[in-house]
Order: C-alpha cells, then structure tokens, then sequence
C-alpha cells in the first residue's frame, strides 16, 4: 500500500512558528534534528490544559484533577498506540537523555561487575556514551565502541565480534543524528540476543522519521525526546520490556511513585509509575500525546517518502557545489545532510545562512567521536522535517555559494 | 547589518594569511583553548622577557572569526606588559560585546566591532584572549564557557 503524497506546503500552515522572515528572508527551518516547530495542535493541547483542566496527576478527587489525570494518562496511551506497545511499558521522562540515564542507572549498574562491558557504537550521540561511561566507571566495568565504515554504516560482523559472556548491554542509536545513518536495529537486536545481550535503542532522530512498530524491532528498551517529534521540551519517552520494567528497583523517589510509605519501609507503585517520582511533565506530555495523533493523522509512511525524496534531491544539489564533502553516506539514511566546505569553517557558513533565512546546526552535533573519525571539528547539518519542501533547497545552495565566494 | 561589516576585509585577510601561526622554539607560556560549542581549539605559546611580550603565536583549527582574532591578537600584544595586556583585553571584550570603546579608537582590533551583532560569535571572538590569559596565568587550558 502505498501512501498518498504529503503536500508540505499546506501542512506548513499548520506550524506558526514557521510563518516569519528572519533578517528579512523567509525562515528556512532546516534544523529538525536539533528540535521540530510546533503545530497548532500542540500548542492548542498545552493552552487547554494551562487554561482549563490545570490541575494535579493521580490524586485530588475533585474534576480537574481528573480532567488532568485522564488526559495524561490518554497521552500514555496514546503514545503507546504510536509505538505499538503496551500502555504500562511507556514511562514519561524528560527526554531521551533521561530515558538512557534511567536504564543505565536502574537496569544496567546492578548488573555490571568489574570486567564486565557495555557495547555502543561508533556514531553515538553524547547522551548514549556518557551515561554508560558514568556507569562503567562506578563499577569498574569497561565501554567498548563496535567500528563504522567510512561512509558511516556499522560493521556487523565487527560488531557482532564484540558480543561476548562479558557484553551485559548493547545501546545504539536508530538513526544517526550527525550522519543521518538508519541502522538495522531488527537485525542487530537479533544478533545481540542470540548472545543474550539485551539492546536500548536511542529512537531520538528516528520516530519522527519513519513508521516504527517498537514490538517488531524485538530490542528492550526504546528512548525518544517529544521536542524532535513536533511535541514539547522537556518531555520524553523510555519504552522498556514490562519484564524489565518489573524486575528494576527504582531511579529517583518520592510522590507518585509509591504504594505506601512508612518510615521503616516504602512500597513501590508498579511500572510505570515507579519511575516517574514527582510530579510529572503533566502539560508536555498531553502536548506530546497531541503531536503524535497529529503524526498519525498525517502517516508517518508519508512522511518518509516525503523526506526521503527531499533527502535526495537536496543531496544531490549541495554536493554539486565545488569543494563539497559529504559527511555520512550511508545507503539507508534519513532526514540528515551533513557536509563541510572547503576552506570555509561550518561556523562561518552558518552564519552567512543564517543572514538569508536558513537555519542549519554547524558544530559537533553532540557527536565529537564521530568528528573526530572523519577528521573534522564540525560540519554542516541540514535536516528535513515534514513541513520542509523543494523550494528550500535553493535558498540554502545560494547562501553556501556567497559563503564560498565571500571567503574565497 | 550586512555580512560585510562581520566579516571585515581585514578579518578575511587574517584568516587567509594568519600571522604568528606555527609553534615557539622556546616558549615560556602556553594553553590550549577550547570552544565547546562549536569543538574549536587553539594552543598558544608565549615568551616573556622581562615582563614583556617578546613572542607569541597560535595554532589550531577555528571559523575565520577565531583564526583572525588570534592572529590579529598576536600582532597586538607584542611587547605589552601584563597589566598593559589585560587593559587591552578588556577593551576588546567591551567592543566585542557592544558596551566598549568606538571601534576606531582600537586600531585593527576595531575591525571586530561587527561582533556586537552576532552574539552568537563573541566566544569566536574572545577564544584566543582567553587561551592568551590562561597561558599568562600559569593555567593549562582556557574554556569559552
């Protein structure tokens, strides 16, 4: 079945942010995967809850709070829905940063023993190296990074090589957020799990991109940021294994956590509600559930198709450019277009794009590893998102150009 | 505010042609600078002679406005004292910044004065100023942060 074609220009209406001239150009929004604008429905969902049902989560017997309880906990499944998973397996959190520390400190460190090792990849974000170093250090355990190839896909039987007795966790990332990489997460879960080695999934760069069905990918945990899916900062998604989620002792305590409490001893609440101590994110999460019934409506097969063609087509129009190097060139990749211009630092070429309207993230991208294996300080990161359309394309090849002929 | 008045014509030639770019046969000071931001990194060398700037010099990678502000600086602070060296920088951080003195009163370093537009670029700006001061006060690194 194919999907019906996404007319980007129409949805544009839909994102008010989107409708503004910046130093007198039109806004040419080209930094997705550093967050997503908001459409209306979003801002309409947080303004209801602000405006009307503001009230606590969980508790309170009185109608906003079960206003606010209901529409949270529609969020939830709702979310669930999107993911294809069981509403109880989704835990809120800040952010996918917060999901990979929750895993990292609540599943993986009472596991880990000195010798141990934790297995990530070459092309990971900061938010999934950092953690688990935290954790191998706390334990004596040790980190190893499974290689990627020049055009940036990872080496499977390399990393298949490192899944060894010691291996207790394996955390990649879906897609690349400086490479633009989709990786083969089913594939690789497999692998890890015929070793026995459970698999998290950095889904930061990927949910919003293509049609994912969680439950088929077989890994354990998921993470995403509601920001990168058109919903709001601060809000995030950890998707775990009801197995694991059941077995893990708690992260953070206190409210809503609990099942009762003494001073000699706390009952935990079950899962979910185990690891969202506090009060939650209770706004951004019913923006979140919004944003992703708007996604629904759209198809997020639509939304791939739509963005794979503008991938092509910008691809192939910024490495005409005299002095263009591609960064990441993977077979599969999504929404990422990462370059650098010869002679042209990315922070100057980013100012100049700036001065014609088009906004693209220049610098490390949260990624230095992955920098430093292509020998560069930084580039240039052009990344799609559904409102983005053929026309942008130009704008961002003319600026590139009078970068190149102003530092020529 | 047009790009050209960020990106002076002597800018553009200093991050052409840096001056003072290499390493010191014998430098009494150095530090390395970092940007986290943008991942720029600069090391900078001194030799002091009785109390003076003898020599200096950069190396590193960085956008044209950090490769110029250093090569500019070097030139500058040549045969400066450090109290001399520290007034000087802070008239460079004010222009920078907007709130300092009119450009043409700072000799080349005024052709920094578009900075004040692009606040996102002071840090570029101020990177090597930093690295120059970490060196002079003994510290191994200096941070834009």
């Amino acid at each position: 079945m194919s999907a019906a074609p996404l007319d980007s220009v129409a949805l544009r209406a839909d994102f008010p942010a989107l409708q503004q001239e910046i130093h007198g150009k039109p806004l040419v929004y080209l930094d997705n995967a550093a967050t997503t604008h908001k459409p209306r429905a979003v801002l309409d969902a947080l303004d209801q809850f602000h405006r009307r049902d503001n009230s606590n989560v969980h508790r309170g017997v009185h109608t906003l709070s079960q206003r606010a309880t209901d529409s949270y906990e529609g969020a939830r499944a709702r979310i669930a829905q999107f993911l294809s998973v069981e509403t109880d397996e989704i835990v809120f959190v800040r952010g996918a940063t917060e999901g990979i520390n929750l895993v990292a400190n609540a599943f993986l460190r009472p596991r880990l023993q000195p010798g141990d090792e934790v297995l990530i990849t070459a092309m990971e974000h900061h938010a999934n190296i950092v953690p688990w170093q935290l954790a191998c250090e706390a334990t004596g355990a040790k980190l190893r990074v499974a290689p990627m190839s020049q055009a940036g896909e990872l080496l499977l039987d390399e990393l298949e090589a490192l899944l060894t007795p010691r291996t207790k966790l394996l955390a990649l990332t879906h897609i690349s957020n400086a490479l633009g990489t989709v990786n083969p997460v089913a594939q690789i879960a497999e692998m890890a799990h015929a070793h026995g080695v459970p698999v998290l999934v950095d889904g930061a760069q990927a949910v919003q991109h293509l049609p994912v069905d969680v439950a088929k990918l077989g890994v354990d945990f998921y993470a995403l940021s509601g920001h990168k899916l058109y919903g709001p900062t601060g809000i995030g998604v950890l998707w775990g294994r009801s197995a694991h989620l059941e077995e893990m002792a708690p992260w953070q305590g206190g409210g809503d956590m609990i099942r009762s409490v003494t001073f000699e001893k706390t009952e935990f609440a079950p899962p979910p509600l185990r690891f969202e101590a506090g009060t939650p994110h209770i706004a951004g999460a019913i923006g979140l559930g919004a944003a992703v019934e708007y996604l629904t409506e759209i198809g997020l097969k639509a939304i791939a198709a739509h963005e794979r063609e503008l991938l092509a087509a910008a691809t192939d129009a910024v490495a005409a450019i005299d002095g263009v190097r591609l960064i990441g060139t993977a077979a599969k990749k999504a929404s990422v277009l990462s370059f650098v211009v010869e002679g042209v630092h990315p922070h100057d070429i980013g100012t100049v794009l700036d001065r014609n309207g088009v906004a693209v993230r220049t610098g490390h991208h949260c990624a230095q590893p992955v920098m430093a294996f292509y020998g560069v300080p930084a580039t240039v990161r052009a990344s799609f998102g559904l409102y983005n359309y053929r026309a942008e394309i130009e704008p961002l090849c003319t600026a590139l150009r009078e970068a190149q002929e102003l530092f020529a | 505010m047009s790009l050209s008045e960020l990106y002076q014509e002597l800018i553009l030639d200093h991050n052409r042609s840096p001056r003072n770019c290499g390493a010191l046969e014998a430098p009494t000071h150095s530090a390395t600078g970092h940007n986290p931001l943008c991942g720029d990194q600069l090391t900078l060398e001194l030799r002091l002679a009785e109390g003076r700037v003898a020599e200096v010099a950069f190396d590193g990678s960085g956008c044209a406005i950090s490769t110029a502000s250093a090569s500019l600086m070097t030139d500058a602070v040549k045969g400066l004292d450090e109290g001399e060296l520290e007034a000087l920088f802070a008239k460079f951080h004010a222009l920078a910044t907007g709130d300092g003195p009119p450009a043409g009163e700072m000799g080349k370093l005024g052709a920094f004065g578009g900075i004040r537009d692009y606040p996102t670029r002071v840090k570029c700006a101020t990177l090597a100023w930093h690295t120059l001061r970490a060196a002079l006060h003994g510290k191994q690194g200096a941070t834009t942060e």
